[in-house]
């Protein structure tokens, strides 16, 4: 069904608010609308990537010169604990699924909203109470924490700094995650339009299911472990301390337990938008669409026994640090599972290369790097060398941003149009790609032969034989700030300036794309019946998308 | 005005079988909260057999067999309640949520005397008593607050939503043809009382 049939409301969702008032703040941020909810998220995570973004440039000019150049010691640590925590926590873990999991899970099986509504705005405000904690750390007497994102036992019982505050933020984002987690997974079962069975979803919905029970069964397991060093730290029990018997190993199980499973949060969601705008832009059907379905379970579920792989250097015994290595490489079978599905979608497609595609691209590249050196240190003896170096700062941000972060702006460009009703300057998107990859590779891939050749991670001084790879990684980082501002900035000019965008503007055939661009406020003139599967693309033959 | 509310209505819809799917999700995430205390119970009672043994002695088994039967009750009245509710009996189940409600405040007065008499004797976290103890023992002592207080909250919460369903039955909001609120607040009651049921035998029985 391209756009010519779809029955067209005259009112989107901007138009019709669900809460008494109809516009000004209130209509926001009291609204149980899925759409309103998804673009509260945009607003708020875009605005602390940039603060994270800000907090990196600061890092990087530290790093520029050996010796303390802008900041001391105590000050760079906490940068990098602020960093990795605004990133990993507020950024780049809600980031999909918040945003556009809200916004489009709903539209993609055919539902006038989420499952739990007012649960949904429930955990908005959780996730800005937690934010606003985070920050409230910044400037209570004692200062930001400075024991790095991990939280580690035995110092982060030890030092003074606010890490108590930053605890109970990340314990707020947590039930936050859970209570969006459960709203989604319910949705999925309950709410899908009538036809659309479970392998007529797109292949989205299969990640954003995946990654809502990971969020399920994983997030409580951190929630408690960080609800327990806050006991510790106010009341003085004793549970992890070393000096009162506790066992600080258990501690980084308990939290690698969850915190691997939530790599698969971030990246999951990225592989489905990805499947998204393969087919899209291929014009053609998901090749192995099952297996791409059940890759996502299934590292979702074996994610789930990796989390040690961590812990090589903590004095695990041999069976299980060799077990915990196996199993790694056993993870990595799914996800190439998805990239060989992805290739084989495209040949012999008819490819349209557009903007989100083109950030696709980039995203497979940059992946693959991040996954592969992911095997380098899930074995053992490479691991034990490059243990906390700079491969393990490069090799995250390869996965974490190259991967996830690259599709979360990919996600942008894709659904930009529906969300806003506008269309972008698609040279100037172009040129950011581009611009996106040369910073990205000049920022980070010098940090892999640093981290090689022996530099530590988490230290503000280094050795003077390291300079001159650090600089060019600082320029990277300058690079990268342009480029990001260049991005931000196009969308921005759109939303202000861009010609109205049609229904369908890439020729999709998943169900977002036959409702108006912005959709009206129950997402559908009629709740549509599904017939085909997800991704038949011969109901474009014959329009205007150049299909023969 | 009208058409505004219209949309409203037709926008909040009624599945009670999804409503009870997110509870069951929610419970599941409780009890895993839950289970990493019991991993890290697990864990040092394996390292330390000898002191856990020893502290368990302290504990005053027959308060803690009170509180199990006290909450066994709750559990019994709050099934009451809901069985009331679908006879269409509104007054007999506002009387057994009552009756849950009282259970609850009287295992929570018990609980207050529990743990003043351990902190009467000094044994508190940081108290010096404890902290001259052995290292088992502190951890022992450590996650019989910090599991037996979280469980303690639990109840807390647990109350405070029965006290919102007390208020729904009042008004009719829950009813005998929609009561979904009050079997999902059930399923909390007991999940609450099942985790107490594991460490009643943790904490007082295994010595
Ligand atoms: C302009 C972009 C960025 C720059 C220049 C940058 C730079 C850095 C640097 C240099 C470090 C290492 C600090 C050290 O170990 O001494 C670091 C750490 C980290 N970064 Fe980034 N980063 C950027 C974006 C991101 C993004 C998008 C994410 C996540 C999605 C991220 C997540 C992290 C995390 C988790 C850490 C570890 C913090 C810790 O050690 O506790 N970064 N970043
Ligand atoms: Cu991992």
């Amino acid at each position: 069904m391209a756009n010519g049939t779809a029955v067209l409301a005259d009112k989107s969702f901007y138009e019709e608010g669900t809460t008494k008032a109809k516009s000004g703040i209130a209509a926001w941020i009291f609204s149980t609308d899925h759409k309103r909810i998804g673009l509260l998220y945009l607003f708020a995570i875009v605005t602390f990537f940039i603060v994270g973004v800000i907090i990196a440039e600061l890092i990087r000019l530290e790093l520029i010169a050996p010796g303390e150049t802008i900041v001391d010691a105590e000050t760079y640590n906490r940068l990098f604990t602020l960093h990795g925590v605004i990133m990993i926590f507020l950024f780049i873990i809600p980031g999909i699924p918040a945003i556009f999991g809200n916004f489009f899970l709903p539209i993609q099986i055919g539902a006038k909203d989420v499952a739990f509504p007012r649960l949904n705005l429930l955990s908005w405000w959780l996730y800005m109470t937690g934010a606003a904690l985070a920050l409230t750390s910044l400037f209570l007497p004692g200062g930001p924490a400075d024991t790095g994102w991990t939280f580690y036992i035995p110092y982060s019982v030890r030092t003074g700094t606010n890490v108590t505050i930053a605890l109970f933020a990340a314990f707020i984002l947590g039930f936050s995650s859970i209570l969006t987690g459960l709203n989604f997974v319910t949705t999925v079962h309950r709410l899908r339009a009538p036809g659309m069975t479970w392998f007529k979803m797109p292949l989205n919905i299969w990640a954003l299911y995946a990654t809502a029970w990971i969020q399920v069964i994983a997030t409580p397991i951190i929630g408690i472990t960080l609800l327990l060093i806050i006991v510790e730290r106010t009341f003085g029990v004793g549970i992890f301390d070393p000096t009162l018997g506790g066992d600080p190993v258990l501690y980084q199980h308990l939290f690698w337990i969850y915190s691997h499973p939530a790599v698969y949060v971030m990246i999951l969601p990225a592989m489905g938008v990805v499947s998204e705008i393969i087919a899209t832009f291929s014009r053609r059907t998901v090749f192995g669409y099952k297996m791409v379905a059940f890759s996502s379970l299934t590292i979702a579920f074996v994610g789930y026994l990796v989390w040690a792989h961590h812990m090589f250097t903590s004095g695990l015994s041999e069976t299980a640090a060799v077990l915990f290595s196996l199993l790694t490489f056993v993870v990595a079978i799914p996800s190439a599972i998805k990239v060989f599905n992805w290739i084989a979608t495209m040949y012999k497609g008819s490819i349209d290369p557009r903007t989100p595609f083109k950030w696709v691209m980039v995203f497979i590249f940059l992946f693959s790097i991040g996954g592969l050196t992911g095997l380098v240190l899930g074995s053992l003896a490479t691991d034990v060398h490059l243990h906390d170096t700079y491969f393990v700062v490069a090799h995250f941000h390869f996965v974490m941003f190259g991967g996830a972060g690259t599709i979360f702006i990919a996600a942008m460009h894709y659904w930009f149009p529906k969300m806003f009703g506008r269309m972008y300057n698609e040279k100037i998107a172009d040129l950011g790609v581009y611009m996106f990859l040369v910073s990205f590779l000049t920022l980070y891939f010098p940090m892999f032969l640093l981290g090689y050749n022996g530099q530590p991670r988490r230290y503000f001084d280094y050795l003077p034989q390291f300079q001159t790879l650090h600089v060019i990684s600082t320029i990277g980082a300058w690079m990268m700030l342009i480029t990001l501002t260049l991005i931000i900035w196009n969308l921005i000019n759109a939303l202000r300036k861009g010609e109205k965008a049609p229904a369908n503007p890439w020729g999709g055939v998943t169900l977002e794309w036959q409702t108006s661009s912005p959709p009206p406020l129950e997402n559908f003139e009629e709740i549509p019946e599904i017939t085909g599967e997800a991704y038949d693309f011969s109901k474009l033959k014959g329009t205007e998308y150049g299909l023969k | 005005m009208v058409s505004n509310n219209s949309s409203h209505t037709t926008h909040r819809h009624r599945d009670d079988v999804g409503a009870k799917l997110g509870m069951w999700l929610f419970l599941f995430t409780e009890l895993l909260l839950f289970g990493g205390m019991f991993l890290a119970y697990a864990v040092y009672r394996m390292k330390y057999p000898q002191q856990f043994h020893l502290s368990a002695m302290e504990m005053n088994t027959t308060i803690g067999t009170i509180n199990t039967i006290i909450l066994l009750t709750s559990s019994l009245t709050m099934v009451l309640s809901i069985a009331a509710i679908q006879k269409k009996n509104k007054f007999l189940s506002i009387i057994f949520l009552v009756s849950t409600l009282i259970l609850g405040v009287l295992f929570l007065i018990n609980k207050y005397f529990e743990w003043g008499h351990e902190i009467s004797k000094g044994i508190y976290p940081g108290s010096e008593v404890l902290l001259s103890k052995d290292n088992g023992e502190i951890l022992y002592f450590g996650l019989y607050y910090a599991m037996t207080g979280l469980h303690g909250l639990h109840v807390i919460i647990g109350m405070i939503v029965l006290l919102f369903m007390l208020v729904f039955i009042i008004n009719d909001n829950i009813k005998w043809d929609d009561y979904v609120k009050l079997e999902n607040s059930g399923l909390y009651w007991h999940l609450v009382d099942i985790i107490w049921i594991f460490l009643f035998p943790l904490f007082y029985l295994i010595q």
